[in-house]
């Protein structure tokens, strides 16, 4: 059983043909894409031009990655489950290590000091990109994540707008701080209440359609809120977006706008930098995740937490044992709304600009995308699939070692989506259920025991 | 009225393109019952086969007869973006074919990001303009209909000829319309399920690359997120007319192709999107089946 090709003799046979075939495909699929290239000369007008090594190269990867994985890696992953099917050990087992049980402890406290450890390495000027791009940046997808998964996670009900109520916080704290002068703290809230509110009043029309379609309507109203968003240029100034967004004060009492007396930096005798502002926002993303974890957990384990999971799981046995569906639907919209709304607002004042550009459906495809390869419903792996998909898409802005190889003109940045998208469908294919794909039930007799994602089935909420 | 015909007529050309683009969505979601989110970036695969082919043959056969030369970009179009989508259902969706719910769909998503950002880094992410390829037009009265949107029309018509006579009147058709009422139950009569699975995308890439074809040819411009908007749109005429419905797709693109004109002609350009938008969420709220679709049996 060492070498499948051994036990197989046609096996090498087929690699070998699966291989030339998939070349010939991806030849044609390319030729036009690839090989051939457009571009606007000098009198503006379009031409063409051949670049038949690149094709080469596309074709070659095709031919030689579908043989290595028909002559290989298939044969190689068949053996395996089949040794794990022989063996009968289940793959979830109650045993674990030191460090998974103790993983979200020390989670928790990386994060904690995570400012002042990069502080401490690459000094004040260095560590303003890794707060801010990685830790804010993620932390603020985590927050979307989680906030998204009280609805697709825990409801089950399939939101493609969810970027719509992120733009009502970010926009609801825009405008009233720049119209009214109200301040961060007293924004937050409100913007929260804003969103669960148009939450409330999407979500009632829409929620007695089923599944799909529930999703479409939903894309649709995130559209529509954008478009309103460009085009009622008197409020929300249209493409140009609203600038110079009040900063978030330490509840008042220290500022960090440059000029005012109790300037952060100032009061405590610090030499002037923004990387303070910076580090404050990083603990308040991470407080407002952790509000929204404690959230869920709690409301998890009450009577409306336990509707919607039975809601996710089977709407008809559900509506039989007398769960109000269209309340129950309702407050899962508008929670997760909420905590779409304090992300948004506190986007609002971290960028110090928003426009309608941030956002597009993409955002929520994006989003939607880290709930699901997290493993719908464990902030575990939401958490993990945000640090993955977010953080590496940011790495890919740092690796500008690759023009070394791939010469001057190569601009990592412009692959980060394609490998996004490519990370999307190739994480998907490896693992459905997500990265975390078990559920720990919330009632339970006795003991709590573990079920594997591929027991459990979704309903069509 | 003139210009009430003007904005019908409009209306109706471009009701047909996103008609050819809304049958690929209602076959798949029909026949798998999956929302192939790619499949807008599949029209912009065909618009981008067309313009490429465009460019070649011009450049190489200067003269070439303007009916050739549609021919060529429209078949190469459609055989390029067929075995695109062959692929992508192969690699992408038929794995996870039996898997929960949401994962093709994630997938789905995964391939629209990926195509639109392939084109844009193999070709640039600017607009690509081509010359006028039609420009006669003909004035009856006050109305002017220019050459382009009567082939659009006929293009489309013809098409859907085609198509109907497919599905309603060949052995593919029938294993089609099979697996679409009972995957399970056809394969144990003896349909190859996955093949007919393939040839639906196969047929639905073709069309929506004929549509892409002539979306290039009615604006004379295409880039790379050209697959968004027109594959929403799309989308919305393939639950409008009722999802898994063919002649409602049709009749669905044809609505919101003139829902868009008129609302821009009458009341506001800005607002077109929203107005289609609106309509949709509407229907789906009084008639959720659509307006030819078949009432959904919960079962238990």
């Amino acid at each position: 059983m060492a070498n499948p090709i051994e036990t197989n003799p046609g096996g090498m046979a087929k690699a070998v043909r699966e291989g030339v075939f998939a070349g010939i495909i991806a030849f044609f699929m390319f030729l036009l894409y690839v090989g051939i290239e457009t571009y606007q000369d000098i009198n503006n007008a379009l031409v063409w031009r051949t670049r038949w090594e690149l094709l080469a190269v596309f074709v070659a990867v095709a031919a030689i990655g579908r043989f290595l994985t028909v002559g290989f890696i298939k044969p190689h992953i068949d053996r395996r489950k089949l040794n794990k099917a022989k063996s009968g050990v289940l793959e979830i087992s109650d045993k674990k290590s030191f460090f998974h049980r103790h993983f979200l402890k020390f989670a928790l406290v990386f994060l904690l000091v995570y400012p002042f450890l990069s502080l401490l390495i690459v000094g004040k000027q260095g560590s303003l990109k890794y707060v801010d791009n990685f830790g804010i940046q993620i932390l603020i997808y985590v927050m979307l994540a989680w906030g998204l998964n009280i609805v697709v996670g825990l409801a089950g009900l399939l939101d493609l707008g969810y970027v719509a109520f992120y733009a009502v916080g970010a926009y609801s704290y825009a405008l009233l701080s720049s119209y009214f002068g109200l301040s961060f703290w007293v924004l937050l809230p409100l913007s929260g209440i804003f969103a669960a509110l148009w939450g409330i009043m999407l979500g009632f029309p829409v929620l007695r359609l089923r599944g799909d379609y529930l999703a479409i309507v939903t894309l649709a109203f995130g559209e529509i809120i954008r478009l309103v968003l460009i085009n009622w240029t008197v409020v929300t100034k249209g493409t140009f977006g609203i600038a110079g967004i009040a900063k978030a004060s330490v509840f008042g009492i220290w500022s960090f706008d440059v000029g005012a007396p109790n300037n952060f930096a100032k009061v405590f005798g610090l030499a002037s930098s923004s990387v303070y502002y910076k580090i404050f926002l990083f603990y308040v993303i991470l407080a407002l995740c952790l509000l929204t974890a404690y959230v869920t957990i709690r409301l998890r384990r009450m009577p409306i937490g336990r509707a919607w999971e039975a809601l996710r799981e089977d709407e008809i046995a559900c509506r039989s044992l007398g769960i109000n569906t269209v309340a129950t639907k309702l407050t899962a919209f508008a929670t997760g709304a909420m905590f779409g709304g304090f992300a948004g607002s506190f986007f609002a004042a971290r960028q110090g600009f928003v426009s309608p550009e941030s956002f597009v459906f993409l955002e929520s495809a994006v989003i939607l995308a880290i709930v699901v390869l997290g493993g719908m419903g464990s902030l575990t792996g939401i958490a993990i699939a945000a640090v993955v998909m977010v953080g590496g898409t940011e790495v890919l802005r740092e690796m500008s070692f690759l023009k070394l190889v791939f010469g001057p003109d190569f601009t990592p940045e412009l692959y980060r989506m394609l490998l996004f998208g490519l990370a999307m469908i190739i994480v998907m294919l490896f693992k459905p259920r997500g990265f975390v794909g078990s559920r720990e039930p919330t009632a339970f007799l006795k003991e709590r025991r573990a079920v594997s994602g591929s027991f459990t089935k979704e309903g069509h909420g | 009225m003139d210009y009430f015909i003007q904005q019908l007529i409009n209306g109706l050309t471009l009701g047909s393109i996103y008609g050819l683009v809304a049958i690929g969505y209602t076959m798949v979601y029909g026949i798998i019952g999956m929302i192939n989110f790619a499949h807008g970036d599949i029209f912009m695969l065909g618009g981008f086969a067309a313009l490429i082919v465009f460019l070649i043959l011009t450049s190489l056969f200067a003269g070439i007869p303007v009916a050739i030369l549609l021919l060529v970009m429209l078949l190469v179009g459609m055989l390029v973006t067929g075995l695109w989508n062959w692929t992508i259902e192969r690699v992408a969706y038929r794995p996870l074919r039996g898997s929960f719910r949401l994962a093709p769909l994630i997938t789905a998503i995964g391939m629209s990001i990926a195509l639109s950002n392939f084109i844009q880094v193999t070709q640039g992410p600017r607009n690509k303009p081509i010359p006028q390829l039609v420009s006669d037009t003909y004035h009856i009265g006050e109305i002017t209909i220019s050459l382009k949107q009567l082939l659009i029309v006929a293009i489309t018509a013809v098409l859907l000829f085609v198509f109907w006579y497919i599905v309603n009147k060949t052995p593919l058709g029938r294993a089609q319309r099979a697996t679409e009422q009972d995957r399970k139950m056809a394969a144990l009569l003896g349909v190859d399920v996955d093949r007919t699975i393939s040839v639906t995308f196969i047929m639905g890439a073709a069309l929506a690359a004929v549509a892409g074809g002539m979306y290039l040819m009615y604006y004379g411009v295409a880039s790379f997120n050209d697959g968004f908007i027109p594959g929403v749109k799309a989308f919305t005429a393939a639950v409008l007319g009722g999802i898994g419905s063919l002649p409602g797709a049709v009749l669905g693109g044809l609505l919101i192709g003139l829902i868009e004109s008129l609302w821009s002609a009458y009341f506001s350009i800005e607002y077109k999107d929203v107005a289609t938008f609106a309509i949709l969420a509407i229907v789906l709220i009084f008639k959720p089946t659509g307006i030819l679709g078949r009432p959904e049996v919960e079962k238990v």
